[in-house]
C-alpha cells in the first residue's frame, strides 16, 4: 500500500545533481531468495548513488524489494535464504560485496548505519537503551564503560530525549513509540556515519510524531552532512524531505529523478498511478483513482514489463518492434531532463501526455 | 518485589497442608497392616501389637491421625519410623546425598544440554543439528530405568570407568547416576535451547545488532542468547525441584542412600510418617525452586515486574 501522511505540495528543493564523488554507489544489484517453493527474485539489477548531504528516497509498495535491497547493501541480509546474485556496492569507492566479512563489519556503524521501522522490536528488550547505544563506542572505538555511557547520554540529548541522564538506564519498553525511534536514531548516529539508511522510520508512528522524527532526521543531516537513504511507501514523506527518488516496482527501479520532476511530471504509468491515488484539496468530493490489480508475486514476475497487467497505457496489439509491453522488457533509459530515467517503452509519450494535460 | 515474595511464601502454607494430607491419606489407604508387615514371620503378641498401634496412633480415624501428625510437625517433630528412629535424623543424613545427586544432574543438564542446543540452533540443518535431534529423541523415548541399567552395565561393569553402586568414591560416584538422572531433562534443555535460539535469531533486534557492526560472537553470544535463555533457565530452575524428588529410580539402581531410596523403602514398609515427611519436603523444594525461578525471571527479563 502506498499511503500519504500529508497532502502533496510543490515545495521547491535543490534539484541539481550534486557535484563530487558519491559516498555510496550501488550498481546493478540483484538479490534472490531461494525457498523450497522456488526462487523469488526480490531485487533485479537496481543502481543508485547517494552523495554526502543528499537525501535519496526509495519509494515502493510492500514486496517491491526496497527493504531487501538496503539489507543487501548493509550486508545484513538473512542468508540463506537470501543471496546477492550480482552487482557491486561501493562505499567510498571500495566494493563491499567483495570485501571480507570483517571489513564489511568495520563499515557498519562508523560508515553506514541503519534505523528500522519498528523500534520496539528492533531494540533488544533485555538491555538498557544506554547500554545498547554505548555498545557502539565499546565495539568500534574500544571506549571505556564510563566514556561510552557519557557519550550515550550526549546522544540521547542530541536526539532531544528529555532527562537523558536518567533515561539512559531505562529499557526500550519504558519509552513511547516516538521516543524509542529517537533512541534508534541516537544509536545509528553514534559513530557519525557517512550514510544513514532509514527503513520506513516513521511507518509505525502516528502522524504528529512522524513529522517530529523526519524533522529531527533533517536537522541531524544538516549538522553532520551525512547521506540519507530513505526507504518508504509514504509519498508525503518523500515529497517533504527527499532530493531524489527511485520508484520501485516488482524488484526493479521503474523511474528515477528529482522528487519535483518525478512527482509533478511522471514518465512511468506506475508513478502516474501513484500520483493519481493521492488525495488533493481541489479533488474534494471526487473518487480517488486507485491502481487496479495487485502487485505481482515475485516468484512469478510477469513477462515483458512487470507492470503491464495493471497498466492503463499498455500496448499489446500492433506495438512497434521491441516495444510490446507483454514481450519486451523495458530498460531504465533517460527521459526528459538530465538525470531522469524511466523503464517504460512509452516514457516520452507518458511525459508529453502529462505536460500537455497540465497547465504550465 | 518484597511483597510479592512474602505473598508467594504465604501461599505455600495451604499447598503444603493440602499436599501432606493427600499423601497421608494415600498411605493410610494402602492395603495391608503395617504392624503385621513389620513383624514379618514372627508372630507378635496381641499386647505388643496393641501397644505399637497405640504408639503410632493407628487406631485413630484418619483425620485425627493427621492432626496429631501435623501438630507434631509444627513443633519440629517429624515423627519416628517403626524402628524408633526420628524421621528428621533420616532426612538430615540423606538430604545431602540427594542434593549432591541433584546438583550433579543440573550441572550436566546445563552443560551438555545448553552446549548441544546452542550449537544445533546456530547451525540448523547441519550434521550436528540432526545428531542432536536424533539422540535427544532417543533419550526421551527410553525409560530412565532402562537407561540406568544399560549405563551401569556398559560404563560400570564392562568398561569399569565408574563405580556401579554406592557413594564410596566421593563426587566421582555421582557422575554416572547424575548423567542418568539428568538424561531426560538434558534432552529437553537441548531442544528448548535450539528452538529458542533459532527463533530469536530471526528477531529484528538481532538484525539491528548485526547492523551495528558487532562481532558475530557478540551478536549471538550476547544479543541472541540472553533472550533465548529465558525459557531455558525457567525450565532448569523448575527442574531442580523435580530432580530432588524424582531420583527414586536412579537412587535405587545405583544404590545411593538418598531421600528417594528412603521413600521407596518406607512405602514398602507402609511407614506413613517417613513417606509423608519426606514427600512433603519434596513438595516444599518444588514450590521453593519455582519461586526462585519466578524471581530469576524478573531479573532476566526487565519487562516482567511483580508489583
Amino acid at each position: 500500500m502506498i499511503t500519504t501522511s500529508t497532502a502533496l505540495s510543490h515545495t521547491p528543493s535543490s534539484p541539481a545533481p550534486l557535484p563530487g564523488t558519491p559516498v555510496l554507489e550501488v550498481e546493478d544489484l540483484s538479490v534472490e531468495f531461494r525457498t523450497p517453493k522456488g526462487v523469488v527474485k526480490a531485487v533485479n539489477g537496481i543502481s543508485y548513488e547517494v552523495h554526502p548531504g543528499e537525501t535519496v528516497a526509495i519509494l515502493g509498495e510492500s514486496g517491491s524489494g526496497k527493504s531487501v535491497s538496503v539489507q543487501a547493501v548493509m550486508g545484513i541480509l538473512d542468508s540463506p535464504p537470501g543471496f546477492v546474485t550480482g552487482g557491486r556496492v561501493l562505499f567510498e569507492g571500495r566494493d563491499l560485496l567483495g570485501a571480507t566479512s570483517e571489513e564489511q563489519r568495520a563499515v557498519r556503524g562508523p560508515g553506514m548505519s541503519m534505523i528500522f521501522q519498528d523500534a520496539l522490536s528492533a531494540l533488544n528488550p533485555v538491555f538498557t537503551v544506554g547500554h545498547q547505544i554505548a555498545e557502539m563506542f565499546r565495539a568500534h572505538r574500544g571506549s571505556s564503560r564510563k566514556e561510552a555511557k557519557e557519550a550515550a547520554i550526549e546522544l540521547l540529548d542530541r536526539v532531544r530525549i528529555p532527562a537523558a541522564r536518567e533515561r539512559v538506564n531505562a529499557y526500550p519498553h519504558q519509552f513511547s513509540g516516538g521516543m524509542r525511534q529517537r533512541v534508534m536514531i541516537a544509536m545509528a548516529l553514534a559513530l557519525d556515519p557517512k550514510v544513514l539508511i532509514a527503513d520506513e522510520p516513521t511507518t509505525a508512528l502516528d502522524v504528529t510524531v512522524q513529522a517530529q522524527i523526519m524533522e529531527l532526521l533533517k536537522d541531524l543531516q544538516r549538522d553532520t552532512g551525512m547521506g540519507l537513504l530513505l526507504i518508504t511507501h509514504d509519498l508525503g514523506v518523500v515529497n517533504e524531505v527527499a532530493d531524489r527518488v527511485l520508484v520501485m516496482y516488482a524488484g526493479s527501479v521503474v523511474e528515477t529523478g528529482t522528487v519535483d520532476e518525478v512527482f509533478s511530471d511522471p514518465s512511468h504509468p506506475y508513478t502516474e498511478g501513484l500520483m493519481a491515488s493521492v488525495p488533493a484539496v481541489e479533488d474534494k468530493g471526487k473518487r480517488l483513482q486507485p491502481i487496479v490489480g495487485t502487485p505481482p508475486d515475485l516468484a512469478r514476475i510477469p513477462s515483458g514489463c512487470s507492470f503491464h497487467p495493471r497498466c492503463p497505457r499498455r500496448v499489446l496489439e500492433g506495438a512497434p518492434p521491441g516495444r510490446n509491453c507483454r514481450e519486451d522488457v523495458p530498460l531504465l533509459l533517460p527521459v526528459g531532463s538530465v538525470g531522469r530515467a524511466s523503464a517504460c517503452h512509452y516514457r516520452e509519450e507518458v511525459l508529453r501526455a502529462r505536460s500537455a494535460g497540465t497547465p504550465a | 518485589m518484597g511483597r510479592y515474595i512474602a505473598r508467594r511464601l504465604l501461599l505455600t502454607i495451604p499447598v503444603l497442608i493440602g499436599a501432606s494430607f493427600l499423601i497421608f491419606a494415600m498411605v493410610y489407604a494402602l492395603p495391608g497392616d503395617p504392624i503385621r508387615a513389620l513383624a514379618g514371620d514372627r508372630p507378635l503378641s496381641a499386647a505388643v501389637q496393641a501397644q505399637l498401634r497405640a504408639d503410632y496412633n493407628l487406631d485413630d480415624p484418619l483425620w485425627l491421625q493427621y492432626l496429631k501428625y501435623a501438630g507434631g510437625l509444627l513443633q519440629g517433630d517429624f515423627g519416628t519410623d517403626f524402628s524408633g528412629r526420628a524421621v528428621l535424623d533420616t532426612i538430615e543424613q540423606r538430604l545431602p546425598v540427594t542434593a549432591k545427586l541433584a546438583l550433579a544432574a543440573v550441572v550436566f543438564e546445563a552443560l551438555f544440554g545448553l552446549t548441544a542446543g546452542i550449537l544445533a540452533g546456530i547451525r540448523r540443518g547441519s550434521f550436528f543439528d540432526n545428531l542432536v535431534l536424533v539422540s535427544t529423541t532417543l533419550i526421551v523415548s527410553i525409560p530412565v530405568f532402562v537407561l540406568g541399567f544399560v549405563a551401569q552395565f556398559v560404563f560400570g561393569l564392562r568398561l569399569e570407568l565408574f563405580p556401579t553402586s554406592g557413594i564410596g568414591a566421593g563426587w566421582y560416584s555421582y557422575v554416572l547416576p547424575g548423567l542418568v538422572l539428568a538424561s531426560l531433562s538434558l534432552a529437553y534443555v537441548a531442544r528448548l535451547t535450539r528452538t529458542s535460539l533459532a527463533e530469536n535469531l530471526r528477531q529484528d533486534y538481532v538484525r539491528t545488532a548485526r547492523a551495528k557492526g558487532l562481532k558475530p560472537s557478540v551478536v549471538i553470544g550476547k544479543h541472541t542468547l540472553r533472550n533465548s535463555l529465558i525459557p531455558v533457565v525457567t525450565f532448569i530452575g523448575a527442574d531442580i525441584g523435580a530432580l530432588m524428588g524424582g531420583a527414586i529410580v536412579t537412587e535405587s539402581i545405583f544404590n545411593i542412600p538418598g531421600l528417594g531410596r528412603a521413600v521407596y523403602d518406607a512405602v514398602l514398609r507402609q511407614e506413613g510418617a517417613v513417606v509423608v515427611g519426606i514427600v512433603t519436603l519434596f513438595v516444599f523444594f518444588y514450590i521453593f525452586f519455582n519461586l526462585v525461578v519466578d524471581i530469576l525471571y524478573a531479573l532476566l527479563d526487565p519487562r516482567i515486574r511483580y508489583d
